[in-house]
């Protein structure tokens, strides 16, 4: 503090250290602070946690058949009931959290990465440019998570091949996105300053553009993660999903509609588990959007 | 106006390619033998390969391409393994079913949407306004599909008011037919309003900020002509924009609705030609419905320039 309050004693490199603490702190302070952000992250948290943990917090196995107890109301045995089998569904839900958990670290790195190497290209390489968009906007033309569906479809229903149909599914609109911010990153002063003091594209790209673009891809990222969630339950929902018995979220859902009549609880838990995870990455979504992007709060769209 | 029809039309043209490009690879990224799976386990060598040289499967992929674009080209999406009939009928059959679902689905959620949303911004920083923001958000994180079992187990189960599922065709009984479309529609307008309800309160906060509208105001407008007239109007742009996307999202929700609801649309067909192996059957209901969803932005863009005549000539 006594450092800030007489500059003049500071070397400029000093400064820049100083500064640049300085913006790291009021930034993990303002997202602690922004209430919906936090909200978000701790129910992420909670989520990651049971996921980790699953093996310790299930009171059976998720795939345990028990004929004496088929389709039991939840109660203090079992709390969120049982299904046709007798398995537990609290005990499958929680290893479900598992396989979203997975299904969504994977779709966000690739996704991540993909969208930035596409976007990338594209603004850098004028007659890659094109090219990339004019195939990105008919990948997006299929509606939703119908083009996923057709591919899980074709690849075969597997965990793989789920991660490789929604990362298809969600890399065109977040490559669109980071070539967007790209593009006017390229056009700032700081850019043609890097460049004119001979630094090498590499770095210009590395160092200060993706740098600088990074922003609306992370909130782009906690989106995708969101859906991929939603995306795999309902893979595996139409049965193009990692297949049964593996106890995914959707794989339950679709359990609890062909019990529909006798056994409400097989479906309304795995339900309410995505809604609430998918909530928590929207609140943090947003939460980020405010800190990062002021200019977009608001709206926005669902893929 | 025309002009820009006519531009926008032709941009259409290599995101179709692209499209159909995508939906013939499809076919190709099945493992395995399709003639096996189409034969069944009885099926002789011969028979295979007759089922393969029928389907074209033993040409190469470039010539079976040609087939495909040549076939497309005359309005030909190829035959159903199992259904005896041409791809194309099968799906225009049942295209009504979902276009009609998605369409309310659309209205329902554009008007909840905008209500909650010019609630919000009239009422800026209340309780209502938080209240209506709060409801699209848990709006926005429920699935849909869940949502529709969830309503099926209360309205159809429990309570016993509406059908647990099935269709009725409006020509038969419109009632009826009503009854069958009243919680698949409702369940996707609520998980779909809050992206509209957010425009449109970001879009109304924006307009309800400029200077005419405290002219307005301060002239002794009714505050109703001013919210609608002098408000909405020109908040109706962003919001156009989220309904275009929305017509996507929604198109994609029916296809999965449909499976809750056992509503005999396009998305049913699909799921079914899923489980039956019936590649031509996705195949023809992928690009349908991608070029409905293409031919749907087209309309969104129009009435884009429609609203906002600045962007009518740059194109």
């Amino acid at each position: 503090m006594t450092a800030e309050a007489n500059p003049d004693t500071l070397s400029i490199g000093q400064e820049i250290k100083l500064a640049r603490r300085r913006r790291r702190l009021t930034f993990a302070r303002r997202l602690l602070t922004h209430p919906s952000f936090l909200v978000g992250f701790v129910i992420l948290v909670l989520f990651t946690l049971t996921a980790l943990l699953a093996d310790v917090l299930a009171p059976y196995g998720p795939t345990k058949i028990n004929y004496r107890s088929i389709l039991a109301p939840p109660s203090a045995e079992f709390w969120f009931g049982t299904d046709a089998y007798g398995r537990d569904v609290l005990s499958r839900v929680i290893y479900g959290t598992r396989v979203s958990l997975r299904i969504g670290v994977f779709v966000v790195v690739m996704t991540g990465i993909l969208g930035t190497l596409l976007g990338t290209l594209a603004s850098y390489v004028k007659w890659l440019d094109g090219l990339i968009m004019r195939s990105l906007d008919g990948l997006m033309a299929f509606p939703g998570v119908l083009l996923a569906i057709a591919l899980a479809a074709a690849l075969g229903p597997s965990e793989v091949n789920a991660i490789i149909a929604l990362t298809v599914t969600f890399t065109p609109r977040t490559a669109r996105i980071v070539r967007a911010s790209v593009i006017v990153v390229q056009g700032m002063q700081f850019i043609e300053a890097a460049h004119a003091v001979g630094a090498s594209h590499a770095r210009v790209i590395f160092r200060y553009i993706l740098a600088n673009a990074l922003s609306p891809l992370i909130v782009q990222l906690t989106f995708v993660f969101a859906v991929s969630i939603v995306a795999e339950a309902i893979l595996s929902f139409l049965g193009v999903g990692p297949p049964p018995p593996a106890p995914s979220l959707g794989n339950i859902i679709a359990d609890g509609r062909s019990n529909i009549q006798e056994a409400w609880w097989i479906a309304v838990f795995p339900g309410l588990i995505i809604a609430v995870a998918v909530l928590g990455l929207n609140l943090m979504g947003d939460g980020l959007r405010d800190i990062l992007d002021p200019r977009h709060s608001g709206a926005r769209d669902k893929t | 106006m025309i002009r820009f029809l006519a531009y926008r039309l032709l941009s259409a043209i290599p995101v179709l390619f692209v499209v159909s490009l995508v939906t013939f690879l499809i076919m190709w990224l099945v493992p395995g033998d399709i003639s096996a799976e189409i034969g069944g386990i009885d099926a002789t060598p011969a028979d295979l390969a007759a089922i393969r040289e029928r389907l074209g499967l033993d040409r190469p992929l470039w010539e079976r391409a040609l087939n495909w674009y040549g076939a497309l080209f005359q309005g030909d999406l190829g035959q159903s393994y199992t259904l005896n009939r041409s791809v194309l009928g099968a799906v225009m059959e049942r295209l009504p079913v979902t276009l009609s679902l998605a369409a309310i689905a659309l209205m329902l959620a554009t008007l909840m949407g905008m209500l909650l949303g010019i609630l919000a911004s009239v009422r800026h920083n209340t309780w209502l306004d938080q209240g209506a923001m709060v409801t699209a958000l848990i709006g926005l994180s429920i699935p849909d599909f869940w949502f529709g079992i969830v309503m099926i187990i209360l309205f159809g189960v429990w309570l016993g008011w509406l059908p647990t599922g099935g269709f009725v065709p409006l020509s038969e009984d419109p009632v009826g037919w009503a009854r069958s479309m009243v919680l698949p529609s409702l369940t996707l307008a609520i998980t779909q309003m809050g992206v509209i309800a957010r425009m449109t309160r970001s879009a109304m906060l924006d307009v309800l900020g400029q200077d005419y509208i405290r002219t307005a105001r301060a002239k002794g407008m009714r505050a109703r002509t001013v919210i609608f007239r002098h408000g909405l109007r020109n908040a109706m742009i962003p919001i156009i924009t989220v309904v275009g996307v929305l017509s996507g999202v929604l198109l994609s929700g029916a296809v999965v609705i449909e499976t809750v609801f056992s509503l005999p649309g396009v998305g049913r067909l699909i799921i079914g030609a899923i489980q039956r192996r019936d590649f031509p059957i996705i195949q023809g209901g992928l690009l349908i419905t991608a070029c409905v969803f293409v031919f749907v932005n087209i309309l969104v863009d129009m009435a884009y320039a429609w609203f906002d005549p600045r962007g009518r000539d740059d194109s």
